[in-house]
């Protein structure tokens, strides 16, 4: 086994972080990727061409330039903004939230894609009963949209998660102490870096391993209604 | 913003960009090489050959790159010693060939994984009927299987090619200076933080969408025993050629 000289509590500390901001990015990302979904098939036309441009510039802009921007060209340029008030204050923003935001905002762009195939998944006629009925668009879409749009997005947002799970190691640019940044600073204290990045690299492969297997129950679990030949 | 600083970073940031395309067209060449006896390895019957194949393409896909980055650039660091005995110390003490090395081993496994899954959608009968034409094996591959899973591995490798491109910018945090190398030391020289990197972010986005460009010739040009005729009286109404290799997008998965 790899000896890691008593700094293992260290990589331990890191999965908590790395987790505690993959759930939130993966919390944001959903909302986002709902959102998004919603603008891409809605009518209105600001909606559209909303939720297009932001999926665009995501897919075409890498994940650490965004993060560079938000960590530090936010507070510049909120600071910009209240000097030209008068205002002379200096603001920081948190790594963990400057972290998880983007993250979130990023992979929410990729959930927009897995609702809307899952969105389109869903059979129409059972919108038109719905319709039909009386049910209003919102009620439609909360009663009989809704509950089935997660069986048909479960695979594509699960590996959204393992992608994004993997992508919160680039917030250790931004200082915060998750995983990657911890094995750093314990592989540069006791000058093994060689111990300290493959014992990360093993950890982040055990959490996709848990991630698959978790998903493969989800799925057996949210197809549990459907016949199946 | 201050529109002096991006005009007078544009020209630096684009010789970054020369170097950002460099080590993705490099990784991307011979990850491609190295991917396609992988892939004919995955897809074997014998364990002695898809284990090993198996283990390296789950290993590379399960974690971040950028811990693989920092695995072979800082981590070769503990084998100095030996690797100085074998004399191969020079490229590991270099960041561009680590850089080139990490971006190859990374693409290589997803490229393989892609193209196992063409192989396995080259449509059964097409090898039977090969087969009953008396091909043997390598011939069977080379002229009907390989040829079709490559077309059918374009859209899901073309995904690939922009993750790799995108992914190129880890590369500056083990100092080379590519596209986002040079926005980061304009940045700390300047204090232009949004201006410097939402302009990188533009070239990237443009290049971006350069690759998917050239990928939609290259396939529109690939399939065009696929599309109907010019002037030919379509057959069915409303439909139209078949889009190539979107059954192959689909039964793919993407990273």
């Amino acid at each position: 086994m790899l000896d890691l000289k008593g700094y293992g509590w260290m990589l331990w500390d890191g999965v908590q972080v790395t987790l505690s901001v993959g759930v939130c990015a993966m919390a944001l990302a959903l909302v986002m990727g709902l959102l998004g979904a919603w603008g891409k098939m809605s009518k209105s036309k600001a909606a559209h061409t909303a939720a297009d441009t932001y999926t665009t510039v995501i897919r075409g802009v890498p994940e650490l330039i965004l993060i560079l921007i938000v960590y530090y060209g936010t507070p510049t340029l909120i600071q910009g903004v209240l000097e030209s008030f008068g205002n002379d204050t200096i603001i920081d923003i948190n790594p963990f939230l400057a972290g998880s935001v983007t993250i979130g905002f990023i992979y929410g762009a990729f959930a927009t894609e897995v609702f809307r195939g899952a969105f389109l998944a869903i059979d129409k006629g059972q919108i038109e009963a719905a319709r039909a009925y009386g049910m209003s668009r919102s009620l439609a879409f909360r009663r009989i949209l809704l509950p089935q749009v997660w069986r048909f997005a479960l695979p594509g947002l699960g590996n959204v998660w393992m992608v994004l799970i993997k992508a919160t190691a680039l917030i250790s640019v931004i200082q915060l102490p998750e995983l990657l940044r911890n094995a750093d600073i314990a592989a540069r204290a006791v000058r093994l870096p060689f111990t300290f990045y493959f014992a990360a690299s093993l950890i982040y492969l055990a959490i996709t391993i848990v991630s698959m297997l978790a998903l493969q129950r989800a799925e057996v679990w949210a197809n549990r209604g459907i016949r199946r030949a | 913003m201050d529109f002096d600083v991006i005009i007078d970073s544009i020209p630096k940031l684009l010789d970054g960009a020369v170097l950002t395309i460099e080590i993705t067209a490099l990784s991307v060449a011979i990850g491609l090489a190295f991917s396609i006896p992988l892939a004919l390895m995955r897809v074997s019957q014998n364990p002695a050959l898809w284990m090993p194949v198996y283990g390296y393409i789950f290993y590379f896909r399960g974690t971040p790159l950028l811990v693989q980055i920092f695995l072979i650039y800082y981590g070769s660091g503990q084998f100095r010693e030996q690797f100085e005995a074998l004399g191969i110390w020079q490229y590991f003490r270099e960041p561009y060939f680590c850089a080139v090395l990490t971006l190859t081993l990374n693409t290589a496994a997803y490229t393989a994984e892609i193209l196992r899954g063409a192989i396995r959608a080259v449509s059964f009968g097409e090898v039977e009927a090969a087969r009953a034409c008396g091909m043997s094996r390598g011939l069977l591959y080379r002229r009907i299987i390989l040829p079709k899973a490559f077309r059918l591995a374009l859209p899901a490798y073309s995904n690939e090619v922009v993750f790799l491109f995108q992914a190129t910018s880890l590369v500056s945090i083990i100092t080379l200076l590519d596209l986002t190398g040079v926005a980061r030391i304009i940045v700390a020289r300047s204090f232009a933080v949004y201006e410097v990197y939402i302009t990188a972010g533009i070239i990237y986005l443009i290049v971006t969408y350069g690759i998917l460009y050239i990928f939609r010739k290259v396939e529109h040009r690939l399939s065009g025993h696929l599309r109907e005729r010019a002037g030919a009286v379509p057959a069915i109404a409303g439909k139209g050629g078949i889009p190539a290799g979107q059954a192959a997008a689909d039964a793919i998965a993407v990273r």
